[in-house]
């Protein structure tokens, strides 16, 4: 089959808080919604530092388990990090999702990162750490050693969970090629 | 996996002459993953803008403030296609860019240049039902950047696109014809070299309104949709 050729990613630069970000980027779910909770990080470079110019954006299922989202939920999220690499989502836990295989998977969101630097955005998984049968049967985190593993995984916090972006170095965060 | 072998079009994430890559490109390699639902799916036009849908005049960034920006009015048009050449329809295309003396309007742009109270520089559009898009603008200026001495960006357009699935998400720069300062840009210079026309608009006097603005011809390609039949 005759296949175009696609156009080349190139960095998201420094200068877009003032044009990607929405009012409502960070609200997957409206405030009050049942489930709902904070996905909070922060963005990390090589040398621990903050990265205060990074976009994160979020996509996943609804509580079901479905794409396509009947019912109006958007499944969508995007946050610009702070001055100290401090991004936030609302969202809710994803219902499961079918594998390619069939076998289901544990609960996720799917994550892009985009930043001054990242001459492509780098993707990579947000699964929860308080689903451990669910995790330990997930044929994507099965095909991942220790400690590779858990830099996946987010943990419990007071009102939801936490997940730490580490762009490169020791516990460099899992990405993945699609 | 649903990487092909067809050549790498996309730039390396470790490109020690763009210097911000240095401590902020991954230094293991991508782990493959299944092409499956999660990544396969993605937020499609309006659903994805909820309360804040695209407003008739978002495409047009010259009509965003009380009088008329300055600098060289432009239109920049193409169309959105897949990897297995189908228009991508009400895909959400944002662009944003400096103003045509070169400076953003954010706050860590210290470019001593002017800014244009009637530029903002920020657009968006939906494609329409065959994958075509179309932006009114001024040029924008080339600006320096401390990057390696005496550095200085091209001009450029920031594009963002969605497409129809998690896959086909793409940020990418367009460029103009003929831009001297090509050939000292380790940005564009990181994208494989036969890929690098693909950034570059073309002139295109078929769309150029006759005493109004000139019009630069901008077509995408998006990766596959792997749940949408005949996708590549």
């Amino acid at each position: 089959m005759h296949t175009l050729s696609q156009t080349p990613s190139q960095t998201v630069g420094p200068f877009f808080s003032h044009a990607l970000p929405w009012p409502d980027g960070p609200h997957v779910v409206p405030a009050g919604t049942p489930g709902g909770f904070w996905l909070r990080g922060r963005v990390l470079d090589g040398a621990g530092a903050p990265v205060p110019d990074a976009l994160i954006e979020s996509w996943q299922a609804d509580r079901q388990g479905r794409f396509g989202h009947p019912g109006g939920f958007r499944g969508f999220g995007r946050c610009p990090t702070d001055e100290h690499g401090n991004w936030a989502i609302r969202t809710v836990k994803p219902g499961p999702v079918p594998g390619p295989d069939g076998r289901p998977q544990a609960p996720h969101l799917a994550l892009s990162v985009f930043a001054r630097g990242l001459l492509n955005r780098v993707v990579t998984r947000v699964y929860f750490a308080d689903e451990p049968a669910a995790n330990a049967a997930d044929p994507v985190l099965a095909g991942l050693p220790e400690p590779a593993r858990s830099t996946l995984l987010a943990g419990q916090t007071e009102d939801g969970y936490a997940f730490e972006i580490r762009l490169q170095g020791d516990h460099e965060t899992v990405f993945f090629a699609l | 996996m649903t990487a092909s072998t067809a050549p790498q079009v996309h730039p390396p994430l470790a490109w020690p002459a763009y210097k911000s890559t240095v401590l902020r490109a991954p230094s293991r390699p991508l782990v493959g993953i299944p092409a499956g639902l999660t990544e396969g799916t993605g937020p499609v036009g309006a659903a994805l803008l909820g309360d804040h849908p695209v407003g008739p005049l978002d495409h047009d960034l010259t009509r965003q403030h009380p009088g008329e920006p300055l600098g060289e009015r432009i239109i920049v048009h193409g169309t959105v296609r897949d990897s297995a050449g189908r228009p991508v329809p009400d895909s959400l295309v944002e662009v944003w860019q400096a103003n045509s003396a070169g400076r953003y309007p954010h706050h860590a742009d210290q470019h001593p240049a002017p800014l244009d109270p009637n530029f903002t520089g920020v657009g968006r559009c939906l494609t329409d039902p065959q994958g075509r898009y179309r932006f009114i603008s001024v040029k924008p200026g080339a600006y320096p950047w401390r990057n390696h001495d005496n550095a200085w960006r091209p001009a450029h357009l920031h594009f963002s696109l969605f497409g129809r699935a998690f896959t086909q998400r793409l940020i990418t720069q367009m460029y103009f014809p003929g831009d001297p300062l090509f050939y000292q840009d380790p940005i564009l210079n990181a994208v494989p070299e036969p890929a690098r026309p693909a950034l570059i608009s073309t002139f295109d006097l078929s769309e150029t309104v006759p005493e109004w603005a000139l019009a630069y011809r901008f077509d995408i390609v998006l990766g596959g949709t792997p749940f949408e039949p005949g996708a590549g």
